[in-house]
Parts: structure tokens; sequence; C-alpha cells
């Protein structure tokens, strides 16, 4: 393999693992205040992109996915109130099946409302074909926009945690939610509030992400099992882990298809998943002493 | 639950399947009894499921893997033609002991292959294994990651069949021989065999409800149900929880191929279809409908909604249907279909005002 | 009290058994995959037969006899086809079976249908299918072989030797890969690589990085998934600028669409029906194909796909039985043998008791896209 093919490898893998990387960090906001996975994350994916789509129809592209983001956070709002809001502590057993119902709930009214057909966003800017070349190595410009928005999210998303009050109180909710309670902290809204958070982060991850995937009814779920490995790969909730993770798996697994069949990429990244599991389940930055200490 | 209950529920439904075969045989619609026995087989995997899930409390979202490693196994053994390799001493000694036989193909040609039963016994085998070493990592788990885990199990067997191509990749094996039983008696889907199926595949049922009714009311009931109610307690009264919850594992993998095994030759056929994540999904709704730690509510939903299913009931809403049971049973019906919590909502919006967090 | 809640439910199941239905019209059976991943199949087909069945009982059935469609949705499992085959035979006693619409259902219920003395005419392509052949077995796409064939002939006209080939991972990716194989050789054809990729995928790059390094000389697509059109563009953006060669299964315009500018020049060989408007008019098939898309697009709001032309043919072959030889099951499968020149979607049907699919090689034509628009390759 010369230099030029490696990188064409390295820069197809830091797609994908952007990719799972934004999905990842859906999972873990969700994960962090709840104590939940929310097995519909990637349907979140889809139906902001799905809304994008059908809104650029009818209004220029920014102002449609600011729109579909919206959308999809009132969705995401929705489900937290109709669906998980009103539970007396569930178990984690019944949360999980709940999810997993939804994420099968929305894909079909998804596959009722939009067909079976595939849909795309343009490319933001230039076409499809146009490729920056770096000695010799090909980067779709889209390629960068997905990078740059993963970026600015994470960023965005640290400081919004670290600085605002509403991040604050989210993060005492995710360490001790009835410590949290004690010190006048509504943690039923924290909660509403990392789902809608989450889905906006699925929505954009969708809009970046479809011009270069497409989207369909059903592309959610490989999506959201992708970002699950990368999500506990770098350590449930730990989302700046999660952009490390991602990127490895991604790396990975482009190059793994150098090695074999590409009708075998995914038992890779599950037998990570399941290795790590076995292995360490803290993540490979987490914490032993803090998952023992979560509540399952 | 004592003995006397315990027999008076078999016997009701031991009357229930013969009533079952009696009624269709008298309004002359007998043909129901192929998605009868279709659902026979998978209420296998559901009870195995149910034990699982309710009584050790073991959440697996991929047991349609082992139902398909079964499945796959047996189909694949009995129609791969082991002609090029006859001469091998390995399978001149299985030819002998009758384990490996040839037949003829449907278009005349000879064909060598294992004999069912060699089949099924190696498929059991293979699944023991490996349950066991997947299950001795996996159940170390608990919560997500055990979900996780038994997800990740499930799309591996389902790539592992859908990408390879001595099982048909996309199209899955066809044309399985039958699973010859006594007295020329075999499991196949021909009209003429279609009540001794019935009877067969129920049967299988019926024995293993007595054995896991029988198991859950034993000590093993009773050490299951304290590792699902506290774990570490119930180690430190001396269960040995992990050993515990293995074996139910393996157990219920077993089941759950066994179904996949007898399903596959009374279909003739099996896809990639078997493996897939829904179909797991599909169990996990079906064993909480029923209660969770409920045989036989697992049971008789897993008779009811396979057969609804089985026939197109749905329609273009299957995979919705069992989708939205899901949800509706995990919100309000927690204990299953038969105990249901109504008064948790009505309590949630009649009082919602006056709470103050 | 657990006991007779279970009794009760039972009780409630054998109502559901006892259910029943009559006889008296000419039923067909649709066993097809309208939802699920092989719904890009299904759906199409189950609207045409709709559509057609509604069509024919409007102008007073077929001599006489009101006809009476079935569909039963498989979401593409076996299982599921295996179930719904026996109950329209021994329930429905339904005339014919159109569908399945998958290949590895197909062969499920192959012996079925011929066990059972039912006419099957399936919508897959495999040519396991037909050969062996089983007596009531028909099915009505082309055969994979004729579109690969037609590949490697356009590629001896351009010179083309060294190839490399990706393929889906489905029944129909399956299929063609096999084919390709089988045929590469005796048409001076060298695969340099062969690669399956996921239906799924989500951005393939790394596969079309791996062609690229292998220095081929064009690439054979195989695929009817939306990812084919990933493979496109990613090819594009690395600057693999080779031939791209496409299968049948590339004959959705949503394809181009969603490929855009990547799509120019891609080279396929597919059904008539894409490119009906164009053909000349002396052509055979030119009438029946714009029917068949103006009533569909017109009834459906869609584009019409070279799929649902497959339940097409399948009706209008029945329908040419039917009215030769009446109502009797025998007598129309015999009718089915005797069918020739009948003018389908997919191309002109001549059968015989050795030819149960009825079609050749000029059933295909090679396509190209320009300007975003199916044009003939000239």
């Amino acid at each position: 393999m010369n230099t030029q093919l490696f990188f064409q490898y390295f820069v197809a893998g830091v797609t994908y693992g952007a990719i799972y990387a934004i999905v990842a960090i859906g999972f873990n906001i969700i994960y962090n205040t709840t104590g939940i996975i929310n097995f519909a994350q990637g349907e979140f994916v889809m139906l902001g992109a799905m809304t994008a789509v059908t809104l650029n129809n009818f209004i220029p592209l920014p102002v449609a996915i600011i729109l579909a983001v919206i959308i999809t956070i009132i969705i995401g709002a929705l489900i937290e109130i109709l669906f998980i809001r009103w539970l007396v502590s569930p178990s984690v057993l019944r949360m999980i099946i709940i999810t997993i119902g939804l994420s099968i709930v929305i894909r079909e009214v998804a596959l009722h409302i939009w067909g079976d057909g595939i849909y795309a966003l343009p490319y933001f800017t230039g076409t499809a074909l146009k490729t920056l070349s770096v000695g010799g190595v090909f980067i779709s410009p889209q390629i960068l926009w997905v990078l740059g928005i993963c970026s600015i999210t994470v960023i965005i998303l640290n400081l919004y945690f670290k600085y605002t009050l509403m991040g604050r109180k989210m993060r005492a909710c995710a360490s001790n939610r009835s410590a949290a309670r004690l010190c006048g902290i509504n943690a039923k809204n924290m909660v509403t509030l990392s789902f809608m958070l989450s889905a906006g982060i699925g929505a954009i991850a969708g809009c970046i992400v479809s011009p270069i995937t497409y989207v369909q009814y059903d592309s959610g779920t490989p999506l959201a099992i992708k970002g699950f490995t990368v999500a506990i790969f770098g350590g449930l909730g730990n989302s700046m882990a999660a952009v490390v993770a991602g990127l490895i798996l991604g790396i990975l697994e482009s190059f793994s298809i150098w090695l074999m069949p590409t009708a075998f990429k995914d038992v890779i990244s599950i037998s990570i998943l399941l290795f790590i599991l076995f292995v360490k389940p803290s993540g490979i930055f987490g914490n032993k002493e803090a998952l023992n200490l979560k509540e399952f | 639950m004592n003995t006397k209950k315990k027999y008076i529920q078999l016997s009701l439904f031991l009357s229930i399947i013969i009533f079952i075969q009696l009624l269709t045989y008298f309004t002359g619609c007998e043909y129901h009894l192929t998605q009868l026995t279709m659902s026979a087989y998978y209420c296998l995997l559901i009870i195995g499921l149910c034990l699982l899930m309710g009584y050790a409390g073991q959440i697996s979202i991929g047991h349609a893997g082992f139902f398909a490693i079964g499945g796959y196994i047996s189909a694949f053994l009995t129609t791969y033609d082991l002609s090029q390799y006859k001469d091998k001493t390995i399978l001149i000694l299985f030819s002998k002991i009758g384990a490996a036989l040839f037949r003829q193909d449907l278009y005349g040609g000879k064909v060598l292959n294992f004999h069912p039963w060699a089949a099924a016994l190696i498929a059991i085998i293979l699944t023991i294994i490996i349950a066991i070493l997947i299950g001795s990592p996996v159940l170390k788990l608990k919560g997500h990651y055990l979900a996780m885990a038994t997800l990740g199990f499930g799309i591996i067997v389902y790539r592992i069949v859908l990408g390879t191509e001595k099982f048909g990749a996309a199209d899955g094996i066809s044309d399985i021989p039958p699973f010859p039983l006594l007295f020329g008696i075999e499991v196949n889907g021909k009209p003429v065999m279609r009540v001794w199926n019935y009877y067969i595949s129920w049967s299988i049922v019926f024995i293993t409800m007595t054995f896991l009714i029988n198991l859950i009311n034993s000590r093993v009931g009773r050490a299951l149900y304290a590792i699902h109610g506290a774990e570490d307690a119930s180690r430190a009264m001396g269960v040995d929880t992990r050993e515990y919850k293995l074996k139910t594992f393996v157990l219920s993998a077993v089941l759950a191929s066994v179904g996949g095994i007898f399903l596959t030759h009374y279909n003739g056929g099996i896809g990639p279809s078997e493996a897939s994540v829904i179909k797991s999904v599909k169990y996990v709704a079906i064993v909480a409908i029923g209660g969770m730690a409920n045989l036989w509510g697992s049971l008789v939903m897993g008779l009811i909604l396979n057969f609804l299913s089985l026939r197109g009931y749905f329609g273009t809403y299957d995979d919705a249907v069992f989708g939205a049971i899901l949800i509706i049973i995990m919100l309000f019906a927690p204990e299953g279909l038969l105990k249901v919590k109504l008064f948790d909502f009505i309590k949630y919006v009649s009082f919602r005002s006056k709470k103050s967090v | 009290m657990k006991a007779v809640k279970v009794i009760l439910v039972l009780f409630l199941l054998s109502i559901l058994v006892i259910g029943q239905s009559y006889a008296g019209t000419i039923k067909i059976g649709a066993v097809l995959a309208v939802t699920g991943p092989a719904s890009f199949l299904g759906a199409p087909e189950a609207k045409t037969l709709e559509m057609l069945v509604a069509e024919a009982n409007s102008k007073g059935g077929i001599k006489g006899n009101k006809l009476e469609l079935i569909v039963k949705d498989t979401g593409g499992n076996p299982e599921k086809a295996i179930s719904f085959a026996k109950q329209l035979i021994e329930e429905d006693k339904v005339f014919a079976i159109v569908g399945p619409s998958t290949s590895g259902e197909t062969m499920k219920i192959k012996n079925i249908a011929e066990e059972a003395k039912t006419i099957l005419l399936s919508c897959a392509a495999a040519e396991v299918i037909v050969n062996p052949m089983a007596k009531y077995v028909f099915k009505t796409p082309q055969n994979d072989s004729f579109a690969v064939i037609k590949i490697f002939e356009q590629m001896k006209k351009m010179g083309i030797s060294k190839v490399g080939v990706v393929s889906s991972n489905t029944g129909f990716g399956k299929a063609g890969k096999e084919q390709i194989e089988k045929l590469a050789k005796d048409h001076g054809i060298t695969i340099l690589l062969s690669e399956v990729y996921d239906k799924a995928a989500s951005d393939l790059t790394a596969e079309v990085t791996k062609l690229k390094a292998n220095n081929v000389q064009a690439v054979i697509n195989w695929s009817i998934e939306p990812a084919q059109a990933i493979v496109l563009k990613n090819a594009k953006q690395i600057g693999l600028n080779v031939p791209m060669f496409q299968s049948h299964g590339f004959g959705n315009i949503g394809y181009v669409k969603a490929a855009g500018p990547a799509a120019e020049g891609v080279i396929f060989p597919a059904g008539r029906l894409l490119v009906a408007e164009t053909l000349a008019d002396n052509n055979p098939q030119k009438g029946v194909l714009l029917q068949y898309k103006k009533d569909y697009e017109a009834k459906f709001k869609e584009e019409v796909s070279t799929f649902g032309g497959h339940g097409y043919d399948a009706f209008i072959i029945l329908k040419a039985a039917i009215e030769k030889a009446g109502a009797d099951k025998e007598k129309v499968r015999d009718a089915i043998e005797g069918i020739k020149n009948l003018v389908g979607t997919a191309g002109i049907f001549n059968f015989s008791d050795k030819d149960h699919n009825g079609l050749d090689i000029n059933a295909f034509e090679m396509l190209t896209v320009k300007d975003g628009k199916f044009i003939v390759l000239k």
C-alpha cells in the first residue's frame, strides 16, 4: 500500500468515525441525565434528514435544516413526555424495551410517510463530483463540513455543560439525581431537555451526512448500532472519549477492508464491541470505579 | 404453586392441544394446523427465553441467533453434498454407523449427506459450545451492557449467515430433507403428515413445559428467583449465581436451537431473516406481553401472536404491531397483559399538578 | 384464575380459526415482499397487480370470470412465504400464485407449488427457479446471465478486459456475482477483484479505493439497493474515472437523481420500459410499455419501475392462458407452455415445455445515463 492509498483510507476512516461519533454523543447525553440508553437514537438521525429533505423542496437549504432540527427536537420532547416522563422508577429492562419499541414504531411510521425511496440533501458546497485534491488524496468538501460541524458541536456542548446554568443542572442530575433534586433542580425537566438536546444533535448529524450517505426510512438502525459501539468503546457518558473512539473505530473499519471481504466489515466492529464489553466494560477511557457507582 | 394445580394446568394444556385439532377437523379447516405447528417451534424458543428473562432476569436480544444456529447447521449438514470426500476414513465411519447416508435428490442425482439425526445432534452440541463461550463473559454484564452484548451476538450471527456463500448468503438454504422419526413418521411440511406434525411439535412443547414448570418449582427455580431479585444478596446466601445464570442461558439456547432445527425440517428451508435482530426483538416482545416471569403467559402469547403473524393478519404492519405492543405493554402493563397497570398512568395524569418536582 | 384466563384466550383463538372463504371466481394469490428489505420489488408488483385486476374486472373479468386478488406481504421472510403459499394453496384454493419477489423465497416454495400442482409465476430472476425445471413453476424476469453477457459484449466493443466487481450482500447482488464469475472466462474477461458491500452501507470510499489500487479498466457494480449510487459517487470523488457498468437493478430513476452528475455515462442493461418514449415506433413493445407506464403513473403518482413490470408480465401471461384454455388449472398450465410472441414489459415471451422463462437475450437493451435521463446506448 503506497502512502497516497494509505491516506485515502485514512480519510475514509475519519469520515466514518466522525459520523459514528456524533451519533454516539446523542446516546451519551441521554445516558448521562437518565441512565438509560435510547435505542431510538438512530431514528432521530433519520427523522432529521428526512424532514430536511422534504422541507428543502419548499424553502432554501439552511432554513430547511434549522427547521428540521427544531421539528426533531419537538418530536424528541414529545417522546419523552409521552413515554418516559410519567414512569415511576422504571427498571432498566423496561426502558430498554420501550426505546426499542419506539425505534420500530418510528421507523414504520416513516415508511408509511416517505415510502421506501431514498433521499439526500444537496451538497452544501459544490456538487457530488467536486473534490479537493491534497497530495493525491481526494477529499469531498462535504467531509470537511461533517468534520467541521462535528467539532463545533462537541465544543459547544462542552462549553454548555461547563459554563451554563442549565448545563450544570444537567450534569448535577447525571452524577446524582436525588441530590440534584434536593438542591431544587427539576430532574424531570432536565430529562426532557436531554432528550431534546440529543434529538437535535441526531437531526444535525442526519442533515450533514445525508448528502454523502443518503437516507431511507430504515437507515437509522445501522447508524445507531455503530453509535452504541462507539459510545461503549469510549466509555458510556463520556462525549470527548466518544469522538476519539469513533475515529479509532472508523479508521479500523476502513483499513479492515484491505484485509478481508467487505461483507464482514460489520462483524469487525461488533467483535470490537463484544471484546470491550468482556474485557473493559467501562470503555477504553472509562473508569472502573465510576462504572460501579452507576445504578442499573 | 402446589403440585395439584401444576397437574391441572398441564392436563388442561394437553386437552386444549387435542381440542384445537378436533375443532379444525370438524370444521374442515385443518390447514390452520400448518401455522399452529410453525408457531409451536417458535414457542419453544419463547418459553426458553421466558425462563432466562423472566426467572433469571437476564435480557437477551440475540436469541434468534441460537434459533438460526440450530436451523442453519442442520440445514447445511443435511444438504451439503459430501460425495467428494466419500473416501475419507471419518466419513466411512459415519456411513457405517448411519450418521451419513446417500439419498436421491429431487432431480435424480445421488448425494451424500449427514443423516438428520446426526445433523441435529451436531447442531445441538455446537449450540451448547457457543452458548457457553458467549454466555460466560456476557452474563457477567448487567443492564444495558448485557442488552448490547446479546444484541451484538445476534448481529454477528446474522452477518455470518448473510455473508457466507456455503449458507446460501441472502438466499438461504432450500430443499432440506424431512426429519425421520419412528414408523415412517417424518417432520415435513407435506399435507398428509399435517396432523402428525401438529402433535409432534406440540408434544415437544408439552414435554418442555412440564420440565420447565418442575424446574422453576424446584431449588433451581428458587435460586433463579433470588438472582433476579437481588444478585449480590443471593450470592451472599451461598447461591452460585454465575453457574445458575450460565446453565439457564445454555438451556434456553438449546431450546431455541431445537426449535430452529425442527422448523427448518418442517419448512424445508431457512433464510437469513430467521437470524435478524427484529426477530429477536419480537421474541422479547412476546415474553414481555406474556408477563416476563410467566411461562403460561409467554406460551399463550407466543402461540397467538406467531399464529396471527404467520397467517398474515397484520398485513404490512407486522413490525409496527410488535413495536407498538412492546411500548404499550411496557408502559401500562409491565407485569404482562394479564396484570394491567393503568393505574400508574391515571395517577400520574391526575396528580401531576400537585407534584412539586 | 390463570387457567380460566388461558381457556378464555384459547377460545378467542378458536373463533379466529373458524373463518372461511367461498369460491366462485378465479382467485389469484400474490406472495410478495411489499414491505421490508425487498420492498422496492414487492411494492410496485403488488400495486401493478391490483391495478390490472381492477381493470380486468371492470371489463367483465377474463372470459366472464371475475378475478379476486389476495396479496400477502412476506416482508422478504422465507418462512412467511412458505406459510402464505400453503395457506393460499390449501385454504384459499387459489388458481395460481404470482411471486415471490425474491429468489430465496421462490426457491423455498418451488416444491410446495409443484407438489400441489399450482401454477407459480415467480417475479424473481434467478435461473435455478426454472432450471432444473418444475412443471408448474414459471418466471417472468429476464435471466441474470443475459444481463451479464450483454455487459461483457459491450466491454469487448470497448476493449476492456480487466474489471473489478462490487456487489451488494443481498439475493440480487449474490445472483449477479455468481453469473459474472461463471461467465467471465468464456468472454475473455479477467476479474481482478470481487468485493461484496453491505446494502445499508453509508460510505464506500474504502471499497472504491481498493478498486483503484488494483488498476481496473472498468467496474461492474451489481446491486439493486441505494448503496449502488454511493459507489458511483465515491468512485468519482476519489478520481476513479473508468467506465462504470451497472446491473438492471440500476433501472430506477431515483438512483440517477441520488447519484447526480456521478451517474452520467453509466452503462447498464435493462428492459425497455425505462426508455419507452424513445423507442422506434415500429418496436413491438412500445405500445404495451407506454400504456403500462401511463396507467401506473396516473394511478399511483410515482415513477414506474421495471420490477412492477415483472408483475405485469405475470398477469398478462396468466390472462392470455386463461383466455385460451378457460378456468382449468391443468389446461392453463399447458396453455402457458404454448404461449408464443406475447409482448410483455420485459420482452417478448415464447414459452415451451423446455423453457419456462420464455425470454431471450434481446429482452435487454444497453442503456446509459445522459443529462439525468435514461437513453439507449448508441
